[in-house]
């Protein structure tokens, strides 16, 4: 039991009456018809009145609870599980829960943000002090009522309880919310958990189903116009002229201009990353006639910097100059001991550029008046393009709303918000709602992409195939994927890696799992060339290293939990009952930390017609406390057929900065028929509190996969994606 | 611009676009029907898939004037109360993820059981190969077919 100082974040649990204009539940003009819940649940009657016990909930006179769920939900299921959280420590009954997505609001929630796997982890105790907060206040006004202590009440579903005495929280919601919130809050025990821990459907789901309108390219609005834009075909090119006349003649247009979503002069935050600063925008009356007014443009680009191919940037890699190579970390005499030593592995990989590609495209709504601005859509860094949007248009903050639609996939790409300045500054200019449209074409060829990467790896070992020197250097067109402090830092003696950049002006950003992404796969698939070197079990040689960095760790700043890493391997070991497989059945194990979590897998691959078939993932995942599993599970199902799709098929190419890839033709994403025929996921029991998961599945599975195709294939291979090249038997 | 009557989820529907205009716009700027979605634009992605005669079609790539008397199914239409056998074995396997894919593979799947109402694994991998989900929900899709398939027949 845990005893938290409500103190922390206190503006969210305390009556919001105290706040302006009533608070809470601000003009949710379009999204009221998304309520969440209702029609799922045995939910049947809205009550009369409803009372707000604090920022997250309030209660209705008959007893309903509207929940509301801060963060941004982009398929990440944070929208059920964060709720979740609130109703545990709120001891109700989830069947009469509604959930509603809050809209950005800096005073009452804390990191409405969707990235770095952080939500529920960082969530966690606001969420559970919500709960707590109010079913303090709820037991309160029934100590009151029955004129008896406080601490003599229980709850459970929703109902206070006192010497066979019952009351449901609706009959002294409104008793409560004038009471007032303690210094103090207990909150329960993880033993005595109802909700958190137990499988729930998505709240959404019934509207998924059906096909209501829930995303950000759904919306519709009175007087609203369509929006396009026409950018540079190339990283590196730049906007000379246009003749709009002919588009501007089509029917439907209203207006065709160029535009910048950042001027010049303008001072950008982390989140404002956007390649192409200007470009030609068409407005109308419907998608069609844009799309078809988009077509007459005559635009000439020119050339504004290094027009970049990927033959040059591979070129590029094969010559790193040691002068921008830094060392990240060194323990022991690498060195001398590669010098020495009985055997050396060395090996090298790379991968390239990839794109988020959402499947539902960049877009956004905006109402842009003289004194306000409305946005709406698919966001993950709402908080911070508020500030944008409010430098941009030039309105104080407190003019600038944002309502967050669910999303369409986010995996970082929505981290990045221009998409949303340039609806502001259309609908500024056509004094209109606008919402702005990227086609598939816009959206993969102005990415803020996965960067290139490149790592080289070498090991030694000794007579007795120990592992006695290790190094690492690793970077990227145009960022580092390096972990310097991650395993196998810890379990080896002799240590060194280094780290190197080069620029590049393609546009890259954070995509699942950032850096993880490439670095995890590629280092596992040389820890098994090395387990293999040493004639040893590839489980039992990481074991070996584990053992080392927990007992007698090399180094301070390992960044990793030994015993956890071990424990995720150990639990694939056993499910997938290594060391016994079918025949004609291809093995890979591997293991990965990231996001505070630890992910373990084993591929089984089979070769039907020279062609690899995934016959069966093994995910062993260790995230602490898993909040809802029948979500957490989809996740790491969906990670994992993430993580293999990438690495076999995709990549993103450029010639002349001109991307080859623009839509789903000729960027390959993985198929139903080419994902794994069943993944099998098994949680860790643990009661630490919640880790990452949207990201940690990802990395992993690369490594397992690589080494399961070399099983099969007698043949390793370095590059990404793997099916670039065809594999056969060796 | 020319006058076209539809016949949508059993209703009928008039609109006035260019001839052109595929299904998929129609639908969802002019009759305000935004379940089926917009994906890629060119028949890869499968998230606009709505059914014409009962059967699969890509809307992004369906002018409205080929439609003529063809009856036009989408999500919203695919039952009254979202209580289809394959709605239903979505909500039970709990599907989505982002979600935004799904309707797409729901027309899909109903379409596929039409014509088959007892596919093989392979057949129901290779019948939903033209629907992408970026999420990687392909296996729980699977379950759900088969589940589907099984309340169906019973
Ligand atoms: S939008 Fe029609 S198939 Fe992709
Ligand atoms: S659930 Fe997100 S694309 Fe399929």
């Amino acid at each position: 039991m845990a005893i938290l100082k409500t103190k922390v974040g206190r503006r969210s649990f305390l009556k919001t009456s105290a706040l302006a204009g009533g608070g809470l539940m601000i003009s949710f003009s379009w999204l009221a018809s998304c309520k969440s819940g209702k029609d799922e649940k045995k939910v049947s009657e809205m009550p009369d009145e409803w009372f707000e016990l604090n920022g997250y909930l309030k209660i209705g006179n008959n007893g309903v609870v509207t929940i509301m769920s801060p963060n941004p939900e982009i398929g990440q299921n944070v929208k059920t599980s964060m709720p979740m959280i609130v109703a545990e420590e709120l001891d109700v009954d989830w069947e009469t829960v509604i959930v509603e997505q809050a809209p950005l609001d800096t005073k009452l929630f804390t990191r409405q943000l969707a990235g770095g796997s952080q939500s529920i982890r960082q969530g966690w105790n606001s969420l559970r002090m919500a709960g707590a907060t109010a079913r303090d206040v709820l037991r309160q006004a029934a100590a009151k009522k029955w004129n008896v202590p406080k601490e003599e009440i229980t709850t459970s579903k929703s109902v206070l309880e006192h010497k066979g005495k019952k009351l449901g929280y609706g009959e002294v919601a409104a008793e409560a919310a004038s009471m007032t919130v303690p210094e103090e809050i207990e909150l329960k025990s993880k033993g005595d958990f109802s909700i958190v821990g137990t499988p729930r459907v998505n709240v959404d789901g019934k509207k998924i189903v059906t096909g209501k309108p829930l995303y950000g390219l759904d919306i519709q609005k009175e007087g609203m116009l369509y929006a396009m834009m026409e950018h540079a075909p190339a990283f590196g090119m730049k906007l000379k002229s246009f003749d709009a006349a002919e588009a501007k003649a089509m029917p439907g247009i209203k207006d065709v201009f160029s535009m910048k979503s950042y001027p010049d002069d303008y001072e950008r935050q982390w989140s404002d990353v956007a390649a192409f600063s200007e470009f030609v925008v068409v407005v109308g009356n419907s998608t069609w006639e844009v799309l078809s007014a988009k077509k007459k443009l005559k635009v000439e680009w020119e050339k504004g910097s290094e027009l970049e191919s990927t033959a040059d940037h591979l070129a590029k890699l094969d010559n790193i100059p040691d002068s921008v190579v830094n060392v990240a970390r060194k323990d022991g005499d690498p060195e001398k001991v590669f010098q020495n030593a009985a055997k050396v592995i060395e090996r090298t990989y790379t991968a390239p550029f990839l794109s988020h590609n959402t499947l539902e495209p960049m877009n956004f709504f905006a109402d842009v008046t003289a004194d306000k601005a409305e946005f709406i859509g698919p966001i993950q860094t709402p908080e911070f393009m508020e500030k944008s949007a409010s430098a941009r248009l030039g309105l104080p903050l407190e003019k600038i709303d944002i309502q967050m639609t669910r999303m369409g996939g986010g995996f970082g790409r929505r981290l990045y918000g221009h998409f949303l300045i340039e609806a502001g500054v259309i609908s500024q200019k056509m004094k209109a709602p606008v919402k702005l449209v990227y086609t598939r074409e816009d959206d993969m060829t102005f990415g803020t992409y996965r960067p290139a990467y490149r790592a080289d790896y070498k090991a030694a070992l000794d007579e007795n195939n120990n592992l006695i020197a290790f190094h690492v250097k690793a970077g990227g067109i145009p960022e580092s994927p390096l972990f310097a402090n991650r395993f196998p830092a810890g379990a080896v003696d002799n240590y060194l890696a280094e780290s190197w950049t080069l620029e590049s002006n393609i546009s890259v950003g954070a995509f699942r799992a950032p850096r993880s992404n490439f670095i995890a796969g590629v280092e596992q698939a040389f820890i098994d060339e090395v387990a293999e070197a040493a004639g040893k079990d590839p489980i039992d040689f990481r074991l070996e290293l584990m053992e080392k960095a927990k007992n007698a760790p090399v180094g301070k700043d390992n960044d990793y939990d030994a015993e956890r890493y071990a424990g995720v391997l150990r639990l694939v070991r056993e499910k997938s009952k290594w060391g016994s497989e079918e025949k004609g059945v291809h093995r890979g194990v591997s293991a990965y930390f990231c996001h505070d979590s630890y992910v373990a897998n084993v591929v089984d691959l089979e070769m039907k017609n020279n062609e690899p078939v995934i016959k069966k993932v093994y995910c062993a995942v260790d995230c602490g406390i898993v909040v809802n599993p029948i979500a957490a599970t989809n996740l790491v199902e969906g990670g994992t057929v993430d993580g293999i799709g990438h690495a076999m098929y995709s990549a993103m190419t450029f010639k002349d900065g001109k991307p080859d890839q623009k839509n789903f033709d000729t960027y390959r994403l993985i198929r139903h028929s080419e994902a794994p025929k069943d993944v099998e996921v098994h949680f860790v029991k643990s009661d630490i509190d919640p880790t990452g998961l949207g990201e940690p599945p990802f990395p992993p599975v690369i490594g397992a996969l690589a080494n399961a195709l070399y099983k099969a294939s007698g043949k390793r291979t370095y590059s990404q994606p793997f099916m670039a090249k065809s594999f056969q038997l060796g | 611009m020319a006058v076209f009557k539809l016949k949508i989820n059993g209703k009928s529907r008039e609109v006035d676009v260019d001839p052109f205009t595929p299904l998929l716009w129609v639908l969802r700027d002019h009759v305000g029907l935004v379940g089926t979605k917009f994906g890629c634009g060119i028949a890869q992605c499968g998230a606009c898939t709505v059914h014409v005669d009962g059967k699969a079609v890509r809307s992004c790539q369906m002018p409205v004037q080929l439609i003529g008397e063809g009856e036009v199914t989408t999500i919203e239409g695919l039952s009254e109360e979202g209580d289809h056998p394959v709605q239903k074995a979505w909500l039970e396997q709990d599907v989505p993820q982002c979600g935004y894919c799904q309707a797409g593979q729901i027309m899909s799947a109903t379409a596929l059981l039409k014509e088959n109402p007892n596919p093989t694994d392979e057949e129901i991998e290779t019948a939903m190969s033209g629907n992408i989900c970026r999420c990687g929900t392909y296996t729980r899709i699977k379950r759900a077919i088969k589940s589907a398939a099984q309340n169906q027949n019973a």
